[in-house]
């Protein structure tokens, strides 16, 4: 019989490989690509400039504030739409079942799309922090832009489950609608673009249960605005979220299994 | 010699559909095979159960002694197949580069991609590529990580003739180096110059393992093929002939008494131009062994 030494090759720099690829897939996508890293810095500077100075709360800036709100709605766009959209096109177009064949096992694929859409994210604030700093004269302590991105990172990975959900339960051409149709309400109604006292009862009844609430409360926490409950409570709810959001992707990814690969 | 791939007495069921009506099947390693046989005979999912990709109703299908889906095995195998999509935003060499990675011994990046005679598209955008040259980058996917199996499903499949031709080249040329090749196709051509064993599929089931020339060597006779156009099927009853098509008015019949048929046909008043007598082929072998089950 053959031998079984030949064994197989080293998930390291397989990894490596396909997450360089999975990233020049998006990045050589400007419709991806420009959107993801420059939609915040315009949002920015049509809401954000005009009034940062104004102080908002005690010793917090609209800038600063809305700097948080921006840096939340950034990520959290890159990591639905990175994955949801990534996801149902490559279904579309039958690349995962090449995939299968190779001896790749699939947590690389997902891996290696979960680290890409986490550099995006980064990026986004790379191009957003400086931006509010020189346009918007954003001042933070250095502890403060540190803790602004390190959460709004960590909380952004309950979303990551959305969007995979979301590409698998939503075809290539639909993909784009259904996040918008989900996420950019959400987006309002939990106050990432103007307060929620300005939005109708009934939204502002159902907005502070939503992820995208907790996720803005952890923001605006960072540079020091007042927000209801503690900031445990949003980590907490955001964390159950994330579980629900996981679950919802394993069995949409184990239906599909179901009827393209038994 | 060692078994490649094995298919054991398998079937496979898609709703009330029965694709595969249990198939027994060993490859061994160093061989070249084709399968053959028409649309929806069974060939893709006797590819898609020795790959792992799909799991057998019953029965069992097997890559080197393991489980096809066994990461050890598939590291040991290439493939290229109907209908998968390649990421459009990659060059020609990073998608290369990426498939090389999943493999313990891959090949020189180049050299898979001379394999498939894509040297001047190296740095091209998948996107850019022709129909042609996306199959010809399949094929540098699937020998990139230097496997020692090549599953093909249909792999010249929406190739003009001179791109079929130097494709069946390039993979003479690998099975050449004395890896195992099992490619389907219903080019009956393809499997003549490629394989020295041709397993017929029809209708899921195998109705014939042989070598090409057994298999022609089941067909005895004679290939006539005329135009004609006033025959009808009432024409042909009771003469000597085995197998008859009739696409437009072109006539092909196999039969052991040319002489004697044709007396018949002109005695019946048949017009008949364009005559051509010749000893019969694979391709009449292959019609001959699956028209009786699946007339048109």
């Amino acid at each position: 019989m053959a031998s079984a030494i030949v064994a197989r090759a080293p998930i390291l720099p397989m990894l490596v490989r396909q997450t360089g690829a999975e990233f020049l897939k998006l990045w050589r996508v400007p419709a991806f690509s420009i959107t993801s890293l420059f939609l915040p810095v315009m949002f920015y500077a049509f809401i954000g400039i005009g009034q940062s100075k104004q102080q908002i709360f005690p010793g917090v800036s609209f800038g600063a504030y809305f700097l948080a709100s921006m840096a939340v709605y950034a990520v959290a766009n890159v990591m639905i739409f990175s994955f949801g959209i990534s996801v149902a096109t490559e279904r579309g177009q039958k690349m995962d079942v090449l995939m299968r064949a190779t001896p790749m096992p699939p947590w690389v694929y997902l891996l290696s799309k979960c680290i890409t859409a986490l550099a995006f994210a980064a990026m986004t604030l790379v191009v957003l922090f400086p931006f509010a700093y020189v346009a918007g004269s954003v001042r933070l302590e250095p502890s403060e832009w540190f803790t602004l991105a390190y959460r709004v990172l960590l909380g952004s990975i309950p979303f990551i489950a959305l969007g995979f959900a979301i590409g698998y339960l939503s075809g290539p051409n639909s993909a784009v609608a259904v996040i918008n149709l989900i996420y950019l309400p959400t987006a309002f109604a939990s106050g990432l673009f103007f307060p929620k006292q300005l939005l109708p009862q009934f939204i502002q009844n159902i907005a502070p249960y939503l992820p995208l609430h907790f996720f803005g409360q952890l923001g605006w926490d960072a540079i020091g605005a007042p927000t209801d409950g503690s900031v445990t409570t949003d980590w907490l709810y955001l964390a159950g979220y994330g579980v629900l959001f996981f679950a919802l992707a394993l069995w949409a990814y184990r239906r599909e299994e179901g009827r393209k690969f038994t | 010699m060692p078994l490649a791939a094995q298919l054991i007495d398998a079937t496979k069921k898609y709703g009330a559909v029965e694709a595969l009506k249990g198939v027994s099947l060993n490859i061994e390693l160093g061989e070249v095979v084709a399968m053959l046989g028409p649309n929806g005979a069974g060939k893709t999912t006797s590819i898609s159960l020795l790959l792992g990709l799909r799991k057998p109703t019953s029965g069992k299908a097997q890559l080197f002694g393991l489980d096809p889906s066994d990461l050890n095995a598939r590291s040991r195998v290439g493939v290229m197949l109907q209908e998968s999509g390649i990421p459009e935003m990659l060059r020609v060499r990073e998608i290369v580069d990426l498939f090389r990675s999943y493999y313990p011994k891959p090949m020189v990046r180049d050299r898979a991609i001379a394999m498939a005679g894509l040297e001047e598209k190296a740095t091209a955008l998948v996107k850019q590529l022709s129909g042609g040259q996306r199959q010809r980058l399949y094929f540098a996917l699937a020998v990139c990580g230097d496997p020692e199996v090549l599953f093909l499903d249909e792999p010249t499949v929406g190739m003009d003739v001179e791109g079929r031709r130097s494709f069946i080249e390039r993979i003479a040329e690998f099975a050449d180096m004395g890896r195992t090749v099992v490619l389907t196709t219903h080019y009956l051509e393809e499997a003549d110059q490629l394989a020295k064993r041709v397993v017929v599929i029809d209708r899921g089931v195998v109705i014939a393992d042989a070598s090409p020339q057994e298999i022609k060597s089941k067909v005895a006779g004679k290939r006539v093929r005329f135009t004609s156009g006033n025959l009808s099927d009432g024409d042909l009853e009771g003469l000597p002939v085995t197998t008859t098509t009739i696409t437009d008015h072109r006539v092909r019949l196999l039969t052991n008494q040319p002489e004697s048929v044709l007396r018949e046909l002109f005695r019946k008043g048949i017009e008949i131009s364009e005559l051509e007598v010749s000893g019969a082929d694979l391709e009449d072998a292959f019609i001959s062994l699956t028209s009786h089950k699946a007339p048109e």
